[in-house]
């Protein structure tokens, strides 16, 4: 079947069998291995991408069922060159190690600083509640995620690591 | 790589296109709304679909909460999500707002209905449990027109409901009675993660006496949705911690819990117990507000 999406602001048209999961359409079919392909069961949130500006776990939606609509990935977050303010947190504090998990936590904790701009800090954990780090660094994720807050706010020098 | 069989895809462009195609595919057709029950069971080949029938166009018709002076209407194709963040369920059925802080995680919640949910009718589920205490009713639609069952009726066992090869859950209609409220509590290993054991209560009073209580748990059996023999303890009698205990306990001995990695029958037996108490004082605790 044909199916036709608007991925990271360019629209595309691919030949695809029903059953390919958008996961693999982004990685396979447009060559966009930002997002990654974990657990494959909807539990560690590596695949996590936008549908329609909402976070979802793109190994449990068909291509098929984002036809028509508009998927954002981890490469979508860059502007005209310049790193989102969540990439430079992750950055400066630290936020990864091995980066496994990373695509699907910028993309999480973009959509929440979108909608939240001055999250808690148990907001900001209930938000990555359904994503896996293997490497356990919750705490500098956190940290990066209310980095990214305050540079936005403009009160960046008021906490944690310079950049 | 889990990678579910072959199929062909078509979309629902409206309720009656999606029952008119399930009337012509027959049994071999699926409706796909969230997709997350029904795309991992795919996945592992646990489900074997030949045709699948996309129900995420109808979020619109589909896509509701609706409040009238007695009761409350829920779209099926509304979103955990948007049941979590609907003023109206937490003023009114706050049991909703316990319940969808605790199903899955944020993403999941952003794609999964409330009408999938009961639709997969998993004994794990905690919406059936929740949509039983509060004494909801269901309408599905076939092709002779709607028909609306209680969810005793609704829930026929583990996987199993009332809905026919060529009908769909169209909506959940919920009645809204004076003086009383709900809770929700869950016990769970992880976030994100089934229950080891849930519960949903509805309770309602008529001055200091309980007029009716609706208690319903998941992860304990595959008949746990409503437990009358709670019901049935609590109705005529005033509210009371005594009463509470009373109460888990009778919803302990209606269980039948499995030892499994979530932990063993007398754990799970406890946390009936324990959660069953805690939902009732919460919920007569909240009794006062709206209606």
């Amino acid at each position: 079947m044909q199916v036709t999406m608007t991925v990271n602001g360019e629209p595309v048209t691919r030949e695809v069998e029903a059953r390919l999961l958008l996961v693999h359409f982004l990685r396979d079919h447009l060559a966009l291995t930002g997002t990654h392909w974990g657990c494959d069961t909807s539990n560690c949130g590596a695949c996590v991408v936008w549908l329609d500006g909402e976070p979802v776990k793109s190994c449990t939606v068909l291509a098929a069922m984002a036809g028509g609509h508009e998927v954002r990935t981890v490469e979508g977050l860059e502007r005209n060159g310049s790193f989102d303010t969540l990439q430079r947190g992750f950055m400066a504090c630290h936020g990864l190690q091995c980066g496994f998990c990373t695509p699907g936590m910028l993309m999480m904790t973009r959509a929440l600083l979108d909608s939240n701009p001055d999250p808690s800090e148990q907001e900001i954990r209930d938000a990555i509640s359904g994503q896996l780090c293997r490497c356990t660094g919750y705490a500098s994720i956190v940290r990066s995620v209310q980095w990214a807050a305050a540079d936005e706010a403009g009160t960046r020098a008021s906490i944690v690591d310079e950049e | 790589m889990q990678v579910p069989a072959p199929f062909d895809y078509e979309r629902a462009t409206s309720v009656d296109h999606a029952v008119r195609l399930l009337d012509r595919l027959g049994g071999a057709a699926r409706i796909v709304a969230g997709g997350h029950s029904l795309l991992p069971m795919m996945k592992l080949r646990l489900v074997n679909v030949e045709y699948l029938i996309d129900i995420n166009d109808l979020h619109g018709e589909l896509g509701y909460v609706r409040v009238e002076p007695n009761r409350v209407r829920i779209g099926a194709m509304t979103r955990h999500r948007e049941l979590l963040e609907s003023d109206d369920l937490r003023r009114l059925l706050p049991i909703f707002h316990d319940a969808e802080r605790v199903i899955a995680d944020p993403p999941v919640r952003n794609r999964g209905t409330i009408g999938g949910s009961l639709c997969q009718a998993d004994p794990s589920e905690d919406l059936s449990a929740v949509c039983t205490s509060l004494d909801a009713t269901c309408v599905i639609r076939g092709l002779a027109g709607e028909r609306v069952v209680t969810m005793d009726e609704f829930y026929r066992g583990p996987y199993e409901t009332a809905v026919g090869p060529a009908e769909l859950l169209t909506e959940i209609r919920i009645p809204l009675r004076r003086g009383g409220s709900s809770a929700f509590e869950k016990v769970g290993r992880r976030a994100g993660d089934w229950a080891v054991v849930s519960c949903g209560v509805g309770v309602w009073l008529d001055g200091d006496m309980i007029a009716d209580a609706r208690v319903g748990l998941a992860a304990v059996g595959p008949n746990t949705t409503g437990i009358p023999a709670v019901s049935q303890a609590l109705r005529g009698r005033p509210p009371s911690e005594e009463l509470y205990v009373e109460a888990g306990a009778i919803a302990a001995e209606h269980c039948t819990p499995v030892t499994d990695q979530r932990g063993t029958v007398a754990y799970k037996r406890h946390l009936a117990a324990e959660l069953t108490t805690r939902a009732l004082r919460r919920a007569v605790e909240r009794i006062g507000g709206e209606p």
